[in-house]
């Protein structure tokens, strides 16, 4: 046993890290919410070239995957950068696609998305209800007992502003007997999502402890209080237990408990980000509260994941069923 | 990266299960905080100590069996599975053992661990002080050099079972000129040894099982003190790490709480509470994430160093929520006596000892976060 990432690993989360910290993505956030999807669009090329697109597709259409570990390291870096886009919706349906067998359907998209020339939006009623930004994705899936595809309607914005939610209007299916498929990119969606919000709680407690070891207060840095370093430490504790809960489902991957370990991980990050979120407002203060600060950015995206891909208490539910 | 169990552990898995399906006593033990109960369990560990299961992890020259650390895990989740009495030498076997694996002389290693490892020798722990708790190196019980040794004076207090134990280890003044955590000894010493009294004081749970111990000369000859004289202060912070870390609190044993609390939320639990369900939920969760936390922690190369802190703070939360949701699911039954109500009352102090939670989320914010100190 090594639970542990090996090295290579390691060095493919760090390279994104590094790809996503160079690229400055807050100005990429704020483009994908006022309409203007061409720099998040050059970000996920960039992905693609990292080949983290092609981690969840099958070699056989042109990916090297799936690849559950490596998935859960590259979600976790793009959610740590808020990485715009329906990058877990387009991940899950490579899962989709994958699992339909010899379909033109998944033999059309799935090169598409391993080489990041597809962005795709996924519903999967009722607990993925509205396609994360349906209007600028290449394709819009609704998924259950059969595959469709679906043209989107209105739209509603959401507390994260770079976050657009469309209702949708299925069409025929276009696959049918799709249940399992359907669970299984739900289960990896709901993977996928958690390891996002742990990498958004990890990148607001960094921001958040920088902060506090440089304003000051009362002639000191306010890092120095004890309520604000007790806020702190609970951050850490939460997300250093969430964590071991992602690698865990990874590894269970295609394994009959898989679907409770990854309800496990999601409730664990859907909690340990929120509480991340809601210590960086609050240790930073009214700036933590304005639009302009990018932060407040990542401090939204925390609460809209919280119950995206299944709410907390559709995933304890879920634990204890399999118990 | 992997989750895999090898032969070796299956193979020793099945061997320690067979082992305890044989020896585990049917009916509890009582209470190993009371006088009998304390006896039963010091019976109990010369039975693990005959087949060389006190210790396992240790070397085998000292009485254990030299198991990898996956092995050791392996081993507290089937000795908490099978319903295995608490185990009442902690301090010896986790506490003291690895200190002295790390600060002691060979002679000590070879005097003090083998009749750990056989159950004959219980140890306590003497630390705390009326004036020094959280602050312990405020202590002021001294040690004052003689022919060959050292005498103790002064008083220690909350020092668990030791009315009933064999000897204590703890830190006491040896110079107070050089500043707080220089000039601090580490020593052990009988608990029956002259100008010792230990006067019992009744806890919480209403058993005797705190101690005073009064001081008045009491004589520890050299080979009794650990490390160097005056330089107690790191050897004693590395029996405190290991109190914070898995070592005394394996995630077997809150696996095996957990499967009793799922037990009894279907046996007592309303469907339609949905609350109470989630709670039940969080529990397994938790179990899950603490387990592969353990997995995590022998994984790594490093020492996890400050990090233990964020194992305590873990463990003794996430152990009241166990048990409130055990005390809760009974409802009116729960405050009635009951393995549950003794866990719950249990789990109350975790949060004050080992270094209270306070104290732990100083030191992850310092160490771990970098924040800077400030007035404590
Ligand atoms: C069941 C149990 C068993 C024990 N067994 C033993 C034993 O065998 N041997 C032994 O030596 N001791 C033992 N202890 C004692 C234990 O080590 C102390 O209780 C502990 O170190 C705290 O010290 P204190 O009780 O004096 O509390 P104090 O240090 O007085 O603390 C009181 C409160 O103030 C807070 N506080 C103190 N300083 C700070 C700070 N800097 N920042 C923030 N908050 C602070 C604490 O967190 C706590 O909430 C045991 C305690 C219990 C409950």
């Amino acid at each position: 046993m090594k639970f542990v990432l090996d090295a290579e690993q390691r060095l493919f989360a760090a390279t994104l890290h590094t790809l996503l910290a160079d690229a400055g993505t807050a100005r990429a956030v704020r483009a994908w919410a006022s309409g203007d999807t061409k720099p998040g669009r050059a970000l996920w090329s960039a992905l693609a070239d990292a080949g983290v697109f092609a981690l969840a597709v099958p070699e056989a259409h042109g990916g090297a995957g799936p690849l559950p570990v490596e998935l859960v390291c590259a979600a976790e870096q793009l959610g740590r950068h808020a990485v715009p886009g329906p990058f877990v919706e387009t991940l899950a349906a490579a899962e989709l696609l994958g699992r339909l067998g010899d379909v033109p359907l998944a033999a059309t998209w799935l090169p598409r998305i391993a080489e990041g020339e597809a962005l795709v939006s996924l519903t999967l009623p009722p607990a993925v209800p509205y396609a994360l930004d349906g209007d600028v994705a290449d394709l819009v899936l609704t998924a259950d007992d059969s595959v469709r595809d679906a043209a989107v309607r209105g739209g509603t914005a959401s507390l994260d502003p770079a976050r657009r939610m469309l209702p949708v209007v299925p069409g025929e299916p276009l696959v049918t007997g799709a249940r399992e498929a359907s669970a299984a990119a739900y289960d990896l969606g709901a993977l996928l999502c958690a390891a996002q919000q742990f990498g958004l709680g990890r990148a607001l407690l960094d921001v958040t402890v920088a902060y506090a070891q440089t304003r000051q207060q009362f002639g000191h840095p306010i890092g120095e209080f004890q309520a604000v370093k007790h806020h702190l430490a609970g951050v850490l504790v939460d997300l250093e237990f969430a964590r071991p809960l992602l690698f865990g489902a990874a590894l269970a991957y295609r394994t009959p408990d898989f679907s409770r370990d990854v309800s496990a991980a999601k409730t664990a990050a859907s909690a340990a980000s929120y509480t991340a979120a809601r210590v960086a407002l609050q240790v930073h203060g009214a700036i933590g509260y304005t639009d302009e600060y990018d932060p407040s950015l990542w401090i939204r995206k925390a609460r809209a994941l919280y119950a995206a891909w299944g709410s907390p208490a559709e995933h304890r539910a879920r634990v204890v069923d399999a118990l | 990266m992997d989750l895999d169990f090898g032969p070796a552990e299956a193979e020793f898995r099945a061997e320690i299960r067979a082992w305890l399906h044989a020896h585990v006593p049917a009916e509890p033990l009582p209470s190993l905080e009371t006088e009998e109960g304390f006896a039963a369990h010091r019976e109990w560990e010369r039975t693990l100590g005959a087949d060389r299961l006190a210790a396992v992890s240790w070397p085998e020259e000292y009485g254990g069996r030299g198991v990898t650390p996956l092995q050791w895990l392996v081993f507290e989740e089937e000795y908490y599975a099978a319903g295995a009495p608490g185990r009442v030498n902690q301090n010896g076997t986790d506490l003291l053992a690895t200190t002295l694996l790390r600060h002691g002389t060979p002679e000590q290693l070879a005097r003090i661990l083998p009749p750990i490892a056989a159950g004959e020798v219980i140890w306590a722990q003497a630390w705390s002080e009326p004036g020094a708790g959280s602050d312990l190196a405020g202590l002021r019980s001294t040690a004052t050099r003689t022919d060959g040794g050292w005498l103790l004076a002064g008083q220690k207090t909350w020092s668990s079972r030791a009315p009933f134990a064999d000897r204590a280890f703890g830190l006491f003044r040896s110079d107070p000129e050089p500043g707080r955590h220089r000039g601090l000894t580490y020593v052990m010493f009988p608990l029956d040894a002259e100008g010792l009294t230990v006067r019992p004081i009744g806890r919480l749970d209403g058993k005797p099982a705190f101690a005073e111990l009064f001081l008045d000369d009491v004589f520890v000859p050299d080979h009794d003190v650990i490390g160097t004289a005056g330089e107690g202060w790191k050897a004693a912070m590395s029996t405190a790490g290991n109190e914070r870390g898995l070592t005394l609190r394996p995630p077997g044993r809150f696996m095996a709480t957990v499967d009793r609390l799922v037990a009894l939320w279907r046996e007592r639990a309303d469907p339609s509470d949905t609350a109470l369900r989630d709670r039940v939920a969080d529990a397994w969760i938790r179990s899950q994430a603490y387990r592969l936390k353990g997995f995590e922690t022998i994984s790594r190369d490093d020492d996890i160093g400050a990090e233990a802190s964020l194992t305590k703070v873990f463990w003794s939360e996430f152990d009241v929520a166990l048990h409130e949701t055990a005390l809760d699911l009974l409802g009116p039954d729960g405050e009635l006596e009951s393995p549950w109500l003794e866990g719950y009352v249990f789990s109350l102090a975790g949060t004050i000892y080992a270094g209270t939670n306070e104290i732990q989320r100083n030191v992850i914010a310092e160490r771990l976060l970098g924040l800077p100190k400030g007035a404590r």
